[in-house]
């Protein structure tokens, strides 16, 4: 086994764990709190790549064009909360998630009218489009280094928003016993708005940091949707606790898997079906993970505590 | 446990992280008798009926029913040895009628319901005993209106039709009467006679005009436990109890 | 017997659809004719979905995967009917008991991990498994992966029904149709049903009268598979191709969305829904509207997408609370 290799891919899996993180992060947040399920955060993903380009192209600073995407997704967030989600919070989660779908279609048709069916790049600064040295021999990319260190400051800044401070006791208490933060006297509203603006900027983080690697295109948002709601699922809704321990796992399964399942499936099966069979199962690895997890646990890993009665 | 319980209930114990809400809890209900179970909101009145009918488990304690053990017995399993339970809030299928409601219950005990081809609302061996059964409760007009659709009052009696229909052994009502207007409660009262001559009860009740009118015997639970069990001139005249419960009260 | 204004309007619904390709004939073009065989395809397939929606409560987001399931076992029969000479997998019959086998097979397995669980938790684990399936097909080399399979020919139905025929085609699936409808009615109306119903309405009261709901939701989600993978099977002919993105979730997402365009309380629901959406999507992207050098018709989703959020806030019923004697309220 190439030991260098693993390192490499176990450092791509905390980069994709980090960023399904910043996704999970949001959208557990708004299910935990609202009970919603919302279908659209991969839109506002894809959003953040999309208002990222924009704006590094006007600036041609990929750092501008960064720091003025993330007000922008969190104001779409605040707007889209306040013109179409507020109404379905007390509606069932079918309606939630029709609704939500409805919302997909209009993003990916919007983006298309506005940015055009090709896709966009996003030009990386000199100093984050190049290799550093981890440990002496082995390069690897900086812009994937500085993802993961963002994705760890991120991580350690929402959890000291969610442990420490009054906006964090709200949403705990909200997670857990939704009647009570109406008990306490407190603007329900203003703070789901908050929250669910909290969420879209943290996808739209997630999505300006993915667009440079990955390539910024209609759909997008879809297909990292699914796999933020298999971390959030097998996290346990509602659990940021859960959604972090989920995403790097996921994160790690997914690209180491996908590297090494070869090599593995070569040990155990004749090497024609090995070759066969493999990116078949590496793709499905992670559902295969959830539907275990499930099966086991139907709350996930960390059902928040009310919840899971 | 002697010859004549049909329940009996021994050191039943539920923790809800450190709350006791039943706490070593023993009783016993007679075949036949009414057995009334008081006591002050928060006592545990609804955990032990959940406990019985097995919907949520208990950390110990013994059960026995109809002289079986219901550790190992799921709440279904329980309904089909004759435990039947009616809801403090009411839990009805609201889009159904009245009559499809009472069918219900009689489906679950009329074999397997895996017929996927004929009507059930033309079953006669459905529709027979479900009519009868309104009939016994009083909502036999009622028969085709929708659950939802029903007074609240109405919805009440329902719920102990419903319980009814699955030819239970021993009925537990859970505050049958709660949010009745006084007619209402009255009525219910006469029905409740009528049945108590057909039926071994387990009745939770506020209303203590009702409770003393109909129970054979009454236990008093406080903070999960029974302090004082017998007849209803023993429990008016109970020390323990006019302290705990009934000098709560004023 | 008397019928009612509504049971009117199915019937000339029906009525319509089974002299349909005669007017077609008249007027010479038959694209009509297979733009609503897929309609009645893919409304067979919402009906089985709503028997899980509608009267079971169980939104099942992963669907399609059964349709995609019941399509490859024909791609795959003529696959190697073709390419190794297995004259039997051309067999229409066997192709057909296969299709409903290994979906009724995969329904239990999935129907069976995911029933454990509720609520946004099932809607989720549904999405998973289909997406699995989605990958897995995406995965094999052999069969096509991305690109999917052609089926050079279709199912060979031994001379009783000649399937390369578009009419007898359209027939065959005209039919299916009013059998899955035929069905689907005596199954609510049933003792099974009754349960089904009952669970969605208030569980814990079925769990208190005596049920036990878990074996009867699985009977209805292997139900439901079983016969989206007979729509499969249909799909699979009519478009001489299967791919995986038959099963992608999004697929699972439009049958959802047939199933509340048409109302998830009656019956014929979701074949309304089916002809609705499709409609929809042929109306709205034919708008002959131009503002500023673009056609709205090409971005049709810009307006379908919004509409859909409207239909769940306003007319949560959809085509069917405009229906004569819509049920009111609920």
């Amino acid at each position: 086994m190439n030991w260098l290799l693993l390192l490499e891919q176990i450092l791509n899996g905390f980069q994709l764990g980090l960023l399904l993180f910043l996704l999970a992060a949001g959208l557990t947040l708004v299910f935990g709190i609202m009970d919603m399920v919302n279908l659209a955060h991969g839109s506002l993903y894809m959003m953040g790549a999309y208002f990222c380009a924009t704006f590094t192209g006007w600036t041609g600073s990929f750092l501008i064009g960064a720091l003025l995407t993330l007000p922008a997704v969190f104001i779409l967030g605040v707007v889209v909360e306040i013109v179409a989600l507020r109404t379905l919070y007390a509606r069932d989660h079918l309606d939630q998630v029709m609704a939500t779908f409805g919302l997909i279609l209009f993003f990916n048709e919007a983006t298309r009218l506005i940015w055009g069916p090709i896709g966009l790049a996003i030009p990386l600064p000199d100093f984050l489009n190049q290799t550093v040295e981890i440990i002496p021999g082995v390069p690897y990319p900086a812009f994937r280094l500085a993802i993961i260190i963002t994705g760890f400051l991120v991580a350690g800044l929402l959890y000291f928003i969610v442990s420490r401070t009054k906006l964090g006791m709200l949403i705990r208490a909200g997670a857990s016993n939704r009647d009570m933060i109406g008990a306490l006297g407190i603007n329900i509203r203003l703070l789901f708005t908050l929250v669910f603006g909290l969420g879209a900027a943290l996808a739209g983080l997630a999505g300006l940091m993915a667009g440079p690697i990955l390539s910024v295109e209609i759909g997008m948002g879809e297909s990292i949707l699914i796999l933020t709601l298999v971390v959030i699922v097998i996290g346990g809704i509602g659990s940021i606790k859960g959604a972090f321990i989920a995403a790097i796992l996921i994160g790690l399964i997914d690209t180491v898997g996908r590297s090494f399942l070869p090599e593995i499936l070569d040990l155990i099966l004749p090497s024609q079906t090995a070759a066969t069979a493999a990116p078949a199962i590496s793709s499905m690895m992670i559902y295969l993970l959830m539907a275990l997890v499930l099966a086991i646990k139907p709350q996930g890993l960390f059902p928040p505590k009310g919840v899971g009665q | 446990m002697t010859e004549q319980d049909l329940l009996s209930v021994e050191k039943l114990v539920k923790r809800y992280g450190g709350l006791l809400a039943t706490d070593d809890l023993s009783l016993s209900v007679r075949e036949g008798e009414l057995h009334a179970i008081i006591g002050p909101n928060g006592a545990g009145k609804t955990t032990l009926i959940k406990q019985l009918t097995g919907e949520i488990p208990s950390d110990s304690g013994k059960i026995t029913f109809a002289g079986q053990n219901l550790k190992r017995l799921s709440e279904p399993g329980r309904s089909h040895i004759g435990l039947a339970r009616s809801f403090q809030i009411t839990s009805l299928f609201q889009e159904f009628t009245v009559l499809e409601n009472v069918c219900l219950a009689v489906q679950a005990h009329n074999g397997h319901s895996f017929r996927f081809w004929k009507k059930v609302n033309k079953d006669k061996n459905l529709t027979d005993p479900a009519l009868d059964i309104l009939r016994r409760i009083g909502l036999e007009q009622r028969a085709d209106t929708a659950a939802a659709n029903l007074s609240h009052g109405e919805q009440r009696q329902l719920e102990i039709a419903v319980a009814l229909a699955t030819k239970p052994k021993l009925l537990l009502l859970d505050e049958p009467m709660a949010g009745m207007s006084k007619e209402d409660s009255e009525r219910l009262v006469e029905r409740l006679i009528e049945l108590k001559s057909r039926h071994t009860i387990l009745l939770v009740e506020h209303d203590m005009d009702a409770v003393f009118s109909l129970a054979d015997r009454i236990s008093v639970l406080v903070y999960g436990r029974a302090i004082a069990t017998g007849t209803p001139d023993e429990i008016r005249n109970n020390d323990d109890v006019r302290q705990a419960y009934l000098g709560e009260e004023a | 017997m008397t019928l009612s204004s509504r049971q009117l309007i199915n019937t000339a619904l029906l009525a319509f659809l089974a002299l349909l390709p005669f007017f077609t004939d008249w007027v010479g073009d038959s694209f009509y004719t297979g733009l609503v065989a897929r309609i009645l395809i893919l409304a067979i397939a919402a009906l089985s979905l709503n028997l899980l929606i509608g009267y079971g409560g169980m939104v099942s987001f992963g669907h399609a995967a059964f349709v995609g399931v019941g399509a490859y076992v024909v791609g795959i029969g003529t696959f190697h009917a073709f390419e190794d000479g297995v004259d039997w997998m051309m067999n229409g019959y066997i192709q057909l008991a296969f299709a409903l086998l290994v979906s009724a097979v995969v329904a239990l397995t999935i129907g069976a991990i995911s029933l454990r669980t509720r609520g946004v938790y099932f809607i989720m684990i549904t999405m998973a498994f289909s997406q699995m399936l989605y990958f897995s097909a995406v995965g094999v080399e052999t069969y096509g992966a991305d690109d999917g399979l052609s089926i050079y020919s279709r199912s060979d139905m031994l001379g009783l029904i000649d399937l390369n025929d578009e009419k007898s085609l359209y027939y065959l699936i005209f039919v299916s149709l009013l059998l899955v409808l035929f069905l689907m009615h005596r199954l609510i109306g049933s003792a099974f049903g009754n349960v089904i119903r009952g669970s969605k309405s208030n569980e814990a009261r079925m769990r208190a009268i005596g049920f036990s709901p878990y074996k009867y939701r699985l009977t209805a989600f292997v139900i439901a598979g079983t016969i989206a993978g007979y729509a499969g099977f249909l799909m699979a002919n009519l478009n001489d191709f299967v791919s995986p993105d038959m099963m992608h979730w999004t697929r699972s997402g439009d049958l959802i969305i047939m199933i509340l365009l048409g109302g998830m309380a009656s019956l014929f629901g979701p074949l309304y829904g089916a002809l609705a959406f499709l409609m929809l999507e042929e109306l709205l992207s034919s708008i002959p509207l131009t503002i500023g050098g673009l056609h709205v018709g090409e971005y049709w989703q810009l307006i379908f997408g919004p509409l859909l959020i409207l239909v769940v806030l306003y007319a949560r019923n959809g085509v069917d609370s405009f229906l004569p004697g819509a049920r009111k309220g609920s």
